[in-house]
């Protein structure tokens, strides 16, 4: 499953597919910036309910954009995630500088 | 018993799903859990990466991945003949990237020595880099 970017009031939300790893991060990251500097948004969700696989690129990809939005009043929060994902948020320590919205 | 595999491919970011798929199914006959494979696949996805962005600097190259079975330890080396580490010790330190502009964010060889029981790193500037990974896949 690809990624899919949505638009949700002030925020996009980026429901991101099967696998986040260094190749996938590179388009991604294109795709979410262009919408960054158009001025459209500058609050960024990710879920990743569906999401099977991340490695720190994803770490990466989180924490690129938080340095991106933040500056400009923007916050990035997770919104959707699963057991392995969860570990590695937890294991990287970015779970203290962005907001995990894990509504039930 | 041993068990043996070689595998050779060209460095490019889309290879990283490759090697991490090759890997585990050739991890597969041990029965390991979910989780064990899954800190497997990221070990692996992380050292592939680093040939591909820091080795060849997303230029050409080949990488190489040898992994061996002994009793219920797996051995993985993966290795590239790229530019290789300048201070190996100042680059497995945690948070640490030679890229921030790429958004590495530095983690990867702090993930492969959470995820595997042992890493090797063995290196040379313009030399390539070797990168030896063990897991005890525990018996069930």
């Amino acid at each position: 499953m690809k990624n899919v970017i949505m638009l949700e009031g002030d925020r996009m939300i980026i429901r991101v597919g099967e696998e986040l790893d260094h190749h996938i991060t590179k388009e991604l990251r294109e795709n979410i910036d262009t919408m960054i500097d158009k001025g459209i948004v500058k609050n960024i969700a990710f879920d990743f309910s569906t999401t099977g696989f991340m490695d720190s690129a994803g770490i990466g990809l989180i924490m690129g954009r938080y340095k991106k939005i933040e500056p400009l009043g923007g916050s990035i929060s997770i919104v959707g995630t699963n057991p392995a994902i969860e570990r590695i948020i937890r294991i990287s320590g970015i779970h203290k500088i962005i907001r995990m919205e894990l509504a039930k | 018993m041993k068990d043996r595999m070689k595998l050779e491919f060209d460095s490019k970011s889309s290879n990283e799903s490759f090697a991490r798929v090759t890997v585990a199914s050739f991890v597969v006959r041990l029965d390991p859990t979910l989780e064990e494979m899954s800190d497997i696949k990221t070990a692996v996805s992380e050292a592939v990466t680093n040939c591909v962005v820091h080795g060849y600097e997303n230029g050409e190259g080949i990488i190489t991945i040898e992994c061996y079975i002994e009793e219920n330890e797996i051995t993985v080396i993966v290795e590239d003949k790229g530019v290789g580490i300048a201070d190996v010790e100042k680059a497995m330190e945690p948070l640490y990237t030679t890229k921030p502009n790429e958004e590495r964010a530095g983690m990867g060889f702090s993930f492969m020595e959470i995820f595997m029981d042992e890493l090797l790193v063995e290196s040379c500037p313009g030399q390539g880099t070797k990168v030896t990974m063990k897991k005890k896949i525990e018996k069930k």
